[in-house]
């Protein structure tokens, strides 16, 4: 009943050879992700102790000592780059799908935000040091945070954007037939209806820069010792682990995987979480 | 609806000619030469159409015609868009509703909207009835309860619903979506309700109750149906506007226009010849 002809042989082997093909690129691609995984956990996690968690980095040449600040300081970052790039990013990213749609001003926010997402993290860096570090006399962690944040607005916008461009018309429009004021259509009703997915978007926005380090050299500099003063220079696990791998003292270089496993470890926690996010909130249901 | 059920040799006399006339004698909506465009393209020409009180009227006519476009005018839905513009008149209790100075937002509280597809939103099925109210009034609890409850029950889903009103208002069936859309949209008690092919996405049960339900609403609501199903036409509406190509070719009473239209085109489309 079913035809065998020679163009049926062909279908079947050019589908095989497709299968063979997408399947090594996946496997060649997983290799070295479990390669790097499996380096940095092997390496760096024997090199967690308690002391890298409770202690200041050590001098050269001294024994033990960790990252405590380091660990603070890069979560202290984080904070400050999400609590002035999400902002900026939602606003952006609502202003280009909500208001500005195809107009100049839209199309030109939106291609710069593009050529901002590809800009090199580190030329960020440099152009914070212009703007910030050099008019205030001194590296900061307050400038560390503004380029983590240039780093993230253009992905948080973008990603608002193509979320809420999901939003069907249709919706917006039952809203406003109700008489709501086109405000009210999008945080009641647009925002409600894409939270997961900026949701999402946002925690791996926070994923991405945590892992940033060029841009921070120029801007946080590093610092050995406590300090949460943001108008100071302050340590952070990235440039701690980009000095001690550098280091010629074997102690050092461990410890520079521990903190490479640790920043390893803090996107996948983030990026799983940005999965459950997805994951519940893909029921279409809310709790009663 | 009914009539439609009943079996031919008991089928009861349609209602006499005339009485239709003397009922929905007011006019609520007032049409006078509305001419549509969407940018440069003529969507609508020189309308001229009463809609009378508390009555169903329906717009037919083939895809294309201007029906959408001729109810999306009674709320200004088209001031979303840019490059939609209306010229004319619609009078609203005898007030242009196309002037500047009208306050969109209150003219839509006023003049609610039902949709092709159900729209529901992302939020329990009591905040889906609620949103509309607390736009307006700030209630207590128990009053907006009592609102939500009285809306689902117009929209007959309050039996389907009661246990269940915090749940997502997306985890209902089409029909019942539709219908909580309806509630939704009768909850702000608007004076005038637009219904945009309403029932063209639900199966025909679900249509069915749709009919059934607009049937129990025109008493209380002056309502406007688009539909491109000719028999949903002749069921629940008292009037009947024929569109053809962005122009008004017929209207009148939907007995008198299915019975016997006076232009050639609405017989020809009537009888299937094109559309």
């Amino acid at each position: 009943m079913i035809p065998r002809g020679v163009k049926y042989i062909r279908r079947k082997a050019v589908n095989w050879g497709m299968l063979a093909l997408s399947g090594t690129s996946a496997v060649f691609g997983l290799f070295f992700l479990f390669w790097i995984l499996g380096v940095v956990l092997a390496k760096g996690g024997s090199a967690l102790d308690w002391d890298f968690f409770s202690k200041l980095p050590a001098p050269p040449g001294v024994e033990g000592g960790g990252m405590a600040n380091g660990i603070v300081g890069t979560l202290l970052l984080t904070v400050l780059a999400t609590a002035i790039g999400v902002p900026c990013g939602l606003f952006a990213g609502t202003y280009l799908a909500e208001y500005g749609r195809n107009g100049a001003l839209a199309n030109t926010v939106r291609f710069i935000s593009d050529v901002l997402t590809s800009a090199p993290s580190i030329v960020i860096g440099v152009f914070v040091y212009a703007i910030l570090v050099r008019p205030l006399r001194g590296f900061s962690g307050f400038a560390g945070g503004v380029a983590l944040a240039f780093i993230m607005i253009p992905v948080v916008t973008r990603t608002t954007e193509e979320m809420l461009q999901l939003v069907p018309n249709a919706l917006r429009e039952a809203a406003l037939a109700l008489g709501a004021p086109y405000w009210k259509v999008v945080v009641n009703v647009c925002y409600r209806r894409v939270l997961g997915g900026m949701t999402t978007g946002i925690l791996l926005a926070i994923a991405r820069v945590s892992g940033e380090t060029a841009p921070l050299l120029f801007t946080a500099l590093n610092n050995p010792y406590w300090n949460f003063n943001p108008m100071y220079p302050t340590g952070t696990l990235n440039v701690t682990l980009f000095n001690y791998a550098m280091s010629p003292y074997n102690d050092w270089r461990a410890q520079a995987w521990g903190a490479a496993f640790l920043i390893t470890l803090f996107v996948l926690v983030v990026t799983i979480l940005a999965r459950i996010v997805v994951s519940r909130t893909q029921t279409g249901r809310t709790p009663s | 609806m009914n009539e439609i059920l009943v079996s031919p040799g008991l089928q009861a006399a349609p209602a006499a000619p005339g009485e239709a006339a003397q009922r929905g004698r007011e006019v609520r909506i007032d049409v006078r030469r509305l001419n549509f465009y969407y940018g440069t393209q003529q969507a609508l020409r020189n309308i001229d159409l009463p809609i009378h009180s508390q009555e169903v009227t329906a717009f037919i006519g083939p895809s294309g015609c201007g029906k959408s476009t001729l109810i999306r005018c009674f709320n200004r839905m088209f001031d979303l868009y840019r490059g939609q513009r209306a010229e004319g008149e619609i009078l609203l209790d005898g007030k242009n509703i196309l002037d500047r100075d009208v306050d969109v937002t209150s003219l839509r509280a006023r003049v609610g909207m039902v949709f092709q597809k159900p729209t529901p939103f992302p939020m329990s099925i009591f905040d889906n009835v609620a949103f509309g109210i607390r736009l307006y009034e700030t209630l207590p609890k128990s009053e907006l309860r009592e609102r939500v409850e009285v809306a689902l029950r117009r929209a007959a889903l309050w039996e389907e619903v009661k246990d269940i009103l915090g749940h997502s208002g997306m985890s209902l069936s089409g029909g019942q979506q539709q219908r909580l859309c309806i509630a939704r949209a009768i909850a702000v008690e608007p004076e005038v309700l637009l219904m945009d092919e309403p029932a063209s996405a639900l199966d025909p049960i679900a249509t069915a109750k749709i009919e059934e339900l607009i049937d129990q609403l025109k008493g209380r609501y002056t309502i406007v149906i688009v539909t491109h199903n000719m028999q949903q036409a002749a069921r629940v509406s008292a009037f009947t506007a024929f569109l053809y190509l962005g122009e008004l070719v017929e209207f009148g009473e939907t007995e008198r226009l299915f019975t016997n239209p006076e232009r050639g085109r609405t017989r020809d489309y009537l009888t299937g010849r094109f559309g």
